[in-house]
Order: structure tokens, then C-alpha cells, then sequence
């Protein structure tokens, strides 16, 4: 069974059909690159895996948890996938150290001492251990992001997706975030992300699928994708690219 | 303009201010945190809550808004009675207080909920956590703090509307100032201490909620 499993999802916005019947099964392990001209549909896919956008037909399902616009079947499906945003999200009230924690203590109901070992733990494996205590506006966008993900990390899910985590960053802040996203490839995290990067798509990730108009007009490992693009939509989009 | 100005009788007269000071003062700290709190409800009910609630809240809003107070006062004093709800002057008082800075604070909350982006809430609910719990652990504090110079100002204003609860005879400091004048004919110098007295209270509050929010926001600024 795949970890996540996209089943013939169709979603609309008002009349415009976003996603035409999108299916694919995503393995335990695997890192993916969804890459398309912006309106292709991969930013709304991303949001429709943990629902923050709802289908209008088709299934979503992660490790078992079924998504339904209820609040019980959401807090079971986001407790498996972690989403990292291109604008950050960092909760500008708390500290680094808070962000990590809050939402373990809320959700989770995680005592706070372990709530703060595991921001602790994951703000180090992020390499932000010595920002703990700095507020969001203290820390340049590269560090917003790499808390950003200590953030999501801290609550264990099972896949990540990542919505144009770099896009936001000025050009010498994006390695530093790409390098944390390449280590978490990997040590195994299953990452879902809609990318501008193309060499990092090439280097890192197991699968590129390529939206066009709604659909997944490609799909297959990097060197297939980037090396011999079979349909036309494909290679003018790569060749638009440079 | 042979007038002479007269304090002598402040001697006789201070324990009646102080205690008119003290009614104002716990009308305004009672009245402004449970009018706060009631407008904080209010504003997530307006903005994030049930359908079928919003409405209600809206009513409520706009009847409160567009009334004046001191009718909303005679109603809940004078009114009520009518109906076997009977309430001492300071209860009616506050009552008044409550419910009219509860409307006017809902909408200034609910600005500032407003103002909050969306990517605040889809951050709190990918991390699991519940609408509600969203607007409690992620949205409140930072909308809070948009608005708390506008929600400062109208707690000043709805302490120094509380004049108006002397009109049923509540004791507060405006009831203290009248009650003086009326037994010394000073009413210049009565109500010349009562204005003063009135300022520093204000002053007083200001500073009071500049501290609440220093407390209340670690962080001066936030988007």
C-alpha cells in the first residue's frame, strides 16, 4: 500500500476546474517534485493532501487516514502530513523555541518539558538549536523557514509537503533551506514538493510529475522528465526555464 | 465677577469623592474586563464562528451600536423590572457597561482578526490543531495587539461614559460630584475636582493598558 494515494481528485474554483482528475500513489521513502506553469493546479494538490482546500470528488488518503471535511478526520490526516509554506507562517508572538512546542502541547497534549527537548532536538537538527529563544522577526527568511520545518518535524509526520519553500528567499538564503530539505530526503522522510528548483528536482528527488492544465501531464524519475521529455508542453516549459 | 472660590468644603465632602472614586474604578476594571472578554467572544463568533450564531451576534452588535447608552441603562434598570429581573443600581450599571463595551469591542477584535493573514490559520490547522484552538494558541494575542491602542481608548471612553450611571443613582464619582454641589451650592468647584479627578482616572487607565499590553505582547511589533 501506497503511503499517500491520490484517487481521481477534482477540485473547482467557481466554475474553473483547477485539478481535472488527478491520480498518484506516493511510496514510503520517495522525495517528488511537482513542477508546471503557475494556474497549473500543484500549489491547489498540495493543499488538497491535508485539506486545506476541499475535493469536489475523487479520494486523498494518508497512511490509512481518509481526508473528510470533518475536524476529527483532518487532525487525524494532518497528524500524519506537515506542510511548510512559501510565506513561513511562523507565529510572530512566540519564539523559535515556542513554535516548535505549541503545537505538540495543543495537539498532542505532549507535557511541556518533552514538548521543549523535542523543539530543542529538532531546532538542532535544523541547525537553529542556539535561536531558541529569538522571535520570528529576529531571524533572517533562510532561518524563518529552517524553523518553519523544525515546526512541522516536531510533530512526527509520516510525509512533508513543501509549497514553494524557497520562492519567498533572497537567492543566498536558499541553499541553506534546500540543504535541510536535501538531508531530510535523506534520512527517509517521504517529501511532496512543488518546486521552482530545477537542478534540486534533478539531484534530489526520486520522481518529478509535471502538471499541466490540471493534469498530470508527465511523470517519472529525473533523468526521464529533464533528459527526454516526450510531450511538447514539457520541453517548452524546460526550455522556457533558462 | 465677585465670585470666590471656595474648596473649604473638601474637609467634609472627601470620603463622599474617594467613595465615588472607588465605585467608578470597580465599575470600569469589572465592567472592562468582562466587556472585553464578552467582545472577544463576540468577535470570533462574528468571524470564525457557527453559522447560525453569526446573525444573532450581529443583532446584538448593531441593536447596542446604535442606541444611546444611557437608554440601553434605563432599559436594563427602569425596563427590566417590568419582567421580574430586578438588579441593584451597581449591578444595573455594570450590566449596561458590560453589554455596550462587549459590541463596540466585538467589532474592534474582529478588526483585528481581520487583519490577521490567512497564512497564520493554515499554518495552525496543517499543525493539527482545531479551528478553535487556531483562533485561541495562534490568532488571538497577535490580533490583540493590532488593535490595543484602539481597544485601550475605547475602555477610557466607556470609564468616563460611566458618568451617566449616576442617573439611576448609582454612586459613582459623577453622583458623588452632584450629591456636593447640591448640598454646598459650590457646583464650579465640585465638578472642576470631579473633571480633574476624572483626568487623572483616565491618565491612570492609559497607562494601566499600556502595561497590560507590554505584558500581554512580547513582541512590539508583529504582522
Amino acid at each position: 500500500m501506497s503511503l499517500i494515494e491520490i484517487t481521481d481528485v477534482r477540485k473547482s474554483f467557481g466554475a474553473n476546474e483547477v485539478l481535472k482528475g488527478i491520480d498518484l500513489n506516493v511510496e514510503p521513502g520517495e522525495v517528488i517534485a511537482i513542477i508546471g506553469k503557475s494556474g497549473s493546479g500543484k500549489s491547489t494538490l498540495l493543499r488538497c493532501i491535508n485539506g486545506l482546500e476541499t475535493i469536489n470528488s475523487g479520494s486523498i488518503q494518508v497512511a490509512g487516514a481518509q481526508l473528510a471535511p470533518d475536524e476529527l478526520h483532518l487532525k487525524a490526516l494532518r497528524l500524519k502530513v506537515g506542510m511548510i509554506f512559501q510565506s513561513f507562517n511562523l507565529f510572530p508572538h512566540k519564539t523559535a523555541g515556542q513554535n516548535v512546542m505549541l503545537s505538540q502541547m495543543v495537539v498532542k497534549k505532549t507535557p511541556k518539558p518533552e514538548a521543549e527537548a523535542m523543539a530543542r532536538k529538532m531546532l538542532e537538527r535544523v541547525g537553529l538549536a542556539h535561536k531558541f529563544d529569538a522571535y520570528p522577526d529576529e531571524l533572517s527568511g533562510g532561518q524563518q523557514q529552517r524553523v518553519a520545518i523544525a515546526r512541522a518535524l516536531a510533530m512526527q509526520p509520516m510525509a512533508l509537503l513543501c509549497d514553494e519553500v524557497t520562492s519567498a528567499l533572497d537567492p543566498e538564503l536558499v541553499q541553506e533551506v534546500l540543504a535541510v530539505v536535501k538531508e531530510l530526503a535523506a534520512e527517509g522522510m517521504t517529501l511532496l514538493m512543488v518546486t521552482h528548483e530545477m537542478r534540486f528536482a534533478r539531484d534530489v528527488c526520486s520522481r518529478v510529475v509535471f502538471m499541466h492544465m490540471g493534469r498530470v501531464h508527465e511523470i517519472g524519475p529525473p533523468a526521464e522528465v529533464f533528459g527526454a521529455p516526450k510531450t511538447p508542453e514539457l520541453r517548452q516549459f524546460l526550455g522556457a526555464q533558462h | 465677577m465677585g465670585y470666590v472660590f471656595d474648596y473649604s468644603w473638601l474637609a467634609d465632602y472627601w470620603g463622599v469623592l474617594l467613595k465615588g472614586v472607588l465605585v467608578t474604578a470597580e465599575l470600569t476594571l469589572v465592567g472592562a474586563t468582562l466587556g472585553v472578554s464578552l467582545g472577544v467572544a463576540c468577535a470570533w463568533a462574528r468571524s470564525l464562528g457557527p453559522r447560525w450564531l453569526k446573525p444573532i451576534v450581529a443583532t446584538y452588535v448593531e441593536l447596542i451600536r446604535n442606541t444611546p447608552f444611557l437608554i440601553q441603562l434605563f432599559f436594563i434598570f427602569f425596563g427590566l423590572p417590568s419582567l421580574g429581573v430586578q438588579m441593584s443600581e451597581i449591578q444595573a450599571a455594570l450590566l449596561a457597561m458590560v453589554i455596550n463595551l462587549g459590541a463596540y469591542s466585538c467589532e474592534i477584535v474582529r478588526a483585528g482578526i481581520q487583519a490577521t493573514g490567512q497564512g497564520q490559520f493554515e499554518a495552525g490547522w496543517s499543525l493539527g490543531m482545531t479551528r478553535f484552538e487556531t483562533f485561541r494558541y495562534v490568532v488571538l494575542i497577535p490580533a490583540l495587539q493590532k488593535i490595543w491602542p484602539a481597544l485601550s481608548s475605547q475602555i477610557v471612553i466607556v470609564m468616563l461614559g460611566s458618568a451617566v450611571v449616576s442617573q439611576i443613582a448609582a454612586e459613582d464619582l459623577s453622583f458623588a460630584a452632584n450629591f456636593i454641589q447640591s448640598r454646598t451650592f459650590r457646583a464650579f468647584e465640585s465638578y472642576i475636582v470631579a473633571t480633574l479627578i476624572y483626568l487623572a482616572l483616565a491618565i491612570l487607565l492609559r497607562q494601566l493598558l499600556r502595561g497590560v499590553g507590554f505584558v500581554l505582547f512580547p513582541r512590539r511589533s508583529g504582522r
